[in-house]
């Protein structure tokens, strides 16, 4: 044996040594550390995200409202973003160079995540997807992820049915199921309903190469969710009468809001001016969206929820049925009017008609006198008129004026009926009465009512003193409203003093204020109104509801700056009445007048409101 | 006896060497058809593919194994120096005539095949070093010797240096393990061990703490050893010769490296984060193994290394795929095979009568745990990334081959170990 030969060893504990480090340094970076493992998911795996079909909605007839249009957006994850053919991709997508390195950029510097998708360009083209997707291995980092767009067929009810919009950072924060680049309901029906239009967002797990290449899915998607279908929805909405409610208030100002009095369910519902819907979709939205913010007719403010206008003489209804049920007028009480209710220094006009004044007359021919005294009766009814005052205002908010509705349309004003508090603090307390107040009895002062509220209250009254609060939404697929919607609603008034301003209202159509409206032998009732207004014109007011004794539709228009109730509004609720219920107009003369006009405000006698 | 006729090689072959280069081999080929697994060419055979190839490169070295066992056992002792004469100059003929491939001169190509050179100075550098050594009149204690013995080695690597193949080049370095063997103070062993310490010490502490480091453990060592004044000039000496070498790391760093081995030796020390860059691959690489966990992903399961994130996967980082699919008890099995195979490479050195068959396996055991260390090494972020392929696993001809016919020349030696005398 050799002299050395001791040193196998040595030369054996060398070979063991480094092994036996690189099992543990192994046994380390493999079963104890997990940052790889992560690593590796990172590298390899993409949650794709489903965005299921949005629900459809359609109007009561099943006509579609609005339904969905493929997009496809490319994403971005910009740590993956390799060297790449940058001209070739800008060339794709028709951008310059500079916006493409400052877009990456800034994605690159944002706070979240750069592995986490993001989207650089929205909705492509069809065919830029097309090309897009042949050459998209070249182009590690990107990706193309199918989405769909909301698409109104008809352009019609953009206030009612709302707009979809992307998510916010504050949104994601209350509501964790959002993600940056989702979208949701913004505003309309797409909001309130936003949970079962949406459906569920499925995820996808696939693997992808090197190359951003996708091999399939990941364990045979044991870990995938799927998607689930928005719901569809039905809305109570009538298309064709929303469609003529909307081409009959072009060029003017206003509202019209249609209720079914027995269902409580909306026919129609038009703010004007309106927009196309399809305006607020997709790439143009944040253009048209700014540009419609800037525009001083507001046409993005919808009016027949939010706008709180005077009710003017359409309100007498509401006093006349007060006033019965309080015992200050019965049907045979008679006022004295000579041009108006005079009372110390204090005149509220009238126009000029034949005196005294009997209950069903007053209606017949909007007698101010008439109203200025039951109020007044009313009030000073109670020992003080704070009492009294709020004996009167609580009828009044039983009849869903001056209170918010349950309603699916989110944005909702609660219109304003003045409380004590108020005039207290604005007279001080004791220092004002029914006199004071006095306008509050014809629909003028600080009364505000939105047109939804008005076309309620003639629903009210076409029912005989019951409402269910109105909706758009009358069924969503495989499941139902609210119950909400499905109670009864009465008013403090009994019902037997209904009758009498029912009748009252007849006679407006047949010889009172509102004869324009009259329509054969349809048994129309109504009431007009004509509220000043501090600002320009007074507004044209009208409220009717037919057939007399079997209501199926209740109306109220409300046209802004445009002068009597009967010249505008009346024939505009008349078209409509005659639109729905006899579903053809057969007044061309009429029709052609109200289509014809125009009646926004000059630019230089316009002072938009704040 | 029967086992001592020369016509019976076979039977005095050692199988479990024989056995180990084979299941080496195959576990390569297996997991070289997981790392570039391609969905559209799925058979294992198909040579349009780099696993198919490997299949040729398998049967190739299968005939080659073949045809050294039926040279005569005598014929490498004799034919050393001719051999190693031819591959010096082969290597010397590549610096002009070879293709560069990835910025380094070292392939021949014939045609369609592409050969490494350097691969197989491998072997005859081994025997030209066995054949030297185990002459009998050669005195090991001689310093002359030891220059010699060192020169043999060092002229291949300083040529394959030349060929910008620093990696291949390394390898030679394991011969000093041979030399260890044979008589070489190991003194020089661990000052090898204390200048790579050294070496990475300097580069990531302060030259001044560093020194008075040293000058601490060197006053230390006096509990150690006798305080005489010749002990005391050793330890003075060693300490002089430290901080020495230690001044001059920072020179030969920043002027005689390349800017990619600086930053490779960076990004390893961790002074350099660049996970895009230089640190790409071993990121990637320990990625792919650490994610295998205990019982790994799975065959042709790994994403890592199937869908390509890892670089070179085939060939200087096979052993990803072993790590992502197989897991830890992928590695340990491969490690234990290593292992395994090396301590029976010693065994089998031992028991040689004679001096050459005995330097030979020595050289051979190094050169496998050289690869091994520096491509293990490299996988698991252990070492710089340098371009070795692991030994029997990598995929490419020249690798197997070269390690064939190292492996084989020592069977053959070992199967003749009976017919000689000393």
């Amino acid at each position: 044996m050799n002299l050395f030969s001791d040193r196998k060893y040595v030369i054996s504990a060398i070979f063991i040594t480094l092994i036996s480090i690189f099992l543990i340094r192994l046994f380390y970076i493999q079963v104890i550390e997990d940052r790889y493992k992560l690593a590796a998911n990172d590298n390899a795996l993409r949650h794709k995200i489903e965005y299921p079909e949005r629900g459809v909605i359609y109007d009561r007839n099943g006509k579609i409202l609005v339904y969905n249009e493929a997009a496809y957006d490319l994403m971005v994850i910009p740590k993956r973003v390799k060297k790449i053919d940058t001209l070739d991709l800008c060339k794709l997508l028709d951008i310059t160079k500079e916006d493409f390195i400052q877009k990456l950029t800034e994605m690159k510097g944002k706070k979240f995540s750069s592995f986490r998708p993001e989207i650089f360009e929205n909705e492509l083209s069809l065919e830029t997807y097309a090309t897009l997707q042949e050459k998209l291995y070249k182009f590690p980092g990107f990706f193309v992820q199918a989405r769909t767009l909301r698409k109104y067929p008809l352009k019609i009810a953009s206030h009612a049915l709302g707009y979809v919009g992307e998510v916010d950072e504050n949104l994601i924060k209350d509501n964790p199921y959002y993600r940056m680049g989702d979208n949701m309901g913004l505003s309309g029906v797409e909001k309130s309903y936003e949970v079962p239009l949406r459906g569920q967002r499925g995820v996808k797990i696939v693997m992808v190469d090197v190359y951003n290449r996708e091999k399939g899915s990941f364990e045979e998607g044991r870990y995938d969710t799927a998607s689930v279908l928005g719901r569809s929805l039905t809305s109570s909405i009538d298309a064709e009468l929303q469609q003529y409610g909307e081409q009959l208030m072009q060029n003017k100002i206003g509202a019209i809001v249609a209720i079914e009095p027995q269902t409580g369910e909306i026919l129609s519902i038009v703010s004007s001016p309106t927009y196309d819907p399809n305006l607020l979709v997709g790439r143009v939205k944040s253009k048209n969206y700014r540009h419609m913010l800037l525009d001083t007719l507001k046409p993005l403010y919808n009016r027949a929820t939010m706008a709180k206008y005077p009710p003017g003489s359409t309100f007498k209804l509401v006093n006349a049925l007060i006033g019965q049920q309080e015992g200050v007028i019965n049907g045979t009480t008679l006022f004295s009017c000579s041009s108006g209710f005079h009372f110390g220094g204090l005149t509220v006009g009238c126009h000029g008609h034949a005196s005294p004044v009997n209950l069903l007359f007053s209606i017949t021919t909007s007698c101010n006198s008439y109203y200025c005294n039951t109020f007044k009766n009313i009030l000073q009814k109670y020992p003080k008129t704070q009492i009294g005052f709020n004996v009167w205002r609580n009828h009044v908010l039983s009849f869903g004026i001056g209170k918010k509705f349950p309603v699916d349309l989110p944005q909702e004003s609660k219109g304003n009926v003045p409380t004590v508090k108020y005039y207290d603090k604005y007279h001080g307390a004791g220092r004002w009465n029914a006199i004071t107040v006095i306008s509050l009895a014809i629909g003028q002062g600080e009364m505000g009512v939105t047109p939804l509220q008005m076309a309620n209250y003639c629903a009210t009254i076409a029912n005989r003193g019951w409402f269910y609060p109105p909706h758009v939404i009358k069924k969503v697929e495989g499941g139902s409203i609210d119950t909400l919607y499905k109670r009864k609603h009465y008013t403090t008034v009994n019902r037997r003093y209904f009758e009498p301003v029912v009748e009252g209202m007849r006679n407006v159509i047949l010889n009172g204020t509102g004869r324009i409206a009259q329509l054969d032998s349809l048994t129309i009732c109504g009431k007009t109104g004509t509220a000043q207004n501090p600002h320009g014109k007074d507004h044209s007011i009208f409220i009717c509801f037919a057939p007399m004794n079997n209501p199926k539709i209740a109306i109220a228009v409300y046209v802004e700056n445009a002068g009597f109730g009967a010249t505008w509004a009346a024939p505009i609720a008349s078209l409509m009445l005659e639109k729905y219920l006899r579903k053809e107009v057969k007044r061309p003369e009429m029709e052609k007048r109200i289509l014809d006009a125009n009646l926004l405000p000059k630019k230089s006698d316009w002072i938009p409101k704040k | 006896m029967a086992n001592r006729n020369k016509d019976a090689v076979l039977q005095n072959i050692d199988w479990i060497l024989v056995s180990l280069y084979l299941i080496l081999v195959i576990m390569g080929w297996f997991n070289i058809y997981a790392a570039v697994y391609n969905e559209e060419y799925k058979s294992i055979f198909d040579t349009s593919q780099s696993y198919g190839m490997q299949l040729v490169w398998i049967g190739t070295s299968l005939m080659i194994a073949f045809v050294i066992l039926v040279i005569d056992g005598e014929f490498f002792p004799k034919f050393a120096w001719v051999l190693y004469a031819a591959f010096i100059l082969l290597l010397i003929v590549v610096i002009f005539a070879g293709k560069e491939v990835k910025g380094s001169k070292s392939w021949i190509e014939l045609g369609s095949f592409r050969i490494q050179p350097a691969e197989f100075a491998k072997f005859a550098t081994n025997l030209a070093l066995a054949k030297y050594l185990s002459n009998i009149n050669i005195k090991f204690e001689k310093l002359n010797t030891k220059l010699i013995a060192a020169a043999i080695f060092a002229v291949p690597a300083l040529i394959i240096i030349a060929q910008n193949e620093t990696g291949s080049a390394l390898v030679y370095g394991s011969f000093i393990l041979v030399l260890y063997r044979e008589g070489l103070s190991g003194n020089i062993l661990i000052m090898g061990v204390a200048m790579v310490i050294f070496f990475i010490a300097a580069l990531l502490m302060d030259e001044m703490v560093l020194v008075t480091l040293m000058g601490i453990i060197a006053a230390g060592s006096f509990f150690f050893v006798r305080f005489k004044m010749r002990n005391i000039m050793v330890v003075l000496g060693i300490l002089l010769a430290s901080v020495a070498f230690v001044h001059s790391v920072d020179y030969t760093f920043t002027n005689i490296l390349e800017p990619h081995q600086k930053k490779r030796i960076n990004v390893l020390l961790g002074k350099e984060v660049d996970p895009k860059g230089a640190g790409y691959n071993v990121n990637q690489s320990m990625i792919a193994i650490g994610s295998g966990g205990i019982l790994g992903k799975g065959y042709l399961n790994g994403t890592q290394t199937k869908y390509n994130y890892v670089p070179e996967q085939s060939t200087d980082f096979i052993f990803c795929t072993v790590g992502e699919e197989w897991g830890f008890l992928g590695s340990l099995t491969v490690m234990g095979l290593f292992i395994f195979l090396l301590l029976r490479l010693i065994y089998l050195a031992e028991r040689q009568r004679s001096t050459f068959s005995r330097i030979y396996g020595y050289g051979l055991a190094s050169i496998i745990f050289i690869h091994l260390a520096i491509n293990i090494g490299m996988t698991i972020g252990l070492a710089p990334v340098v371009g070795i392929p692991l030994p029997f696993f990598s995929y490419g001809g020249s690798s197997l081959w070269s390690f064939t016919v190292l492996t084989f020349i020592f069977v053959r030696l070992d199967a003749y170990r009976f017919e000689i005398l000393r």
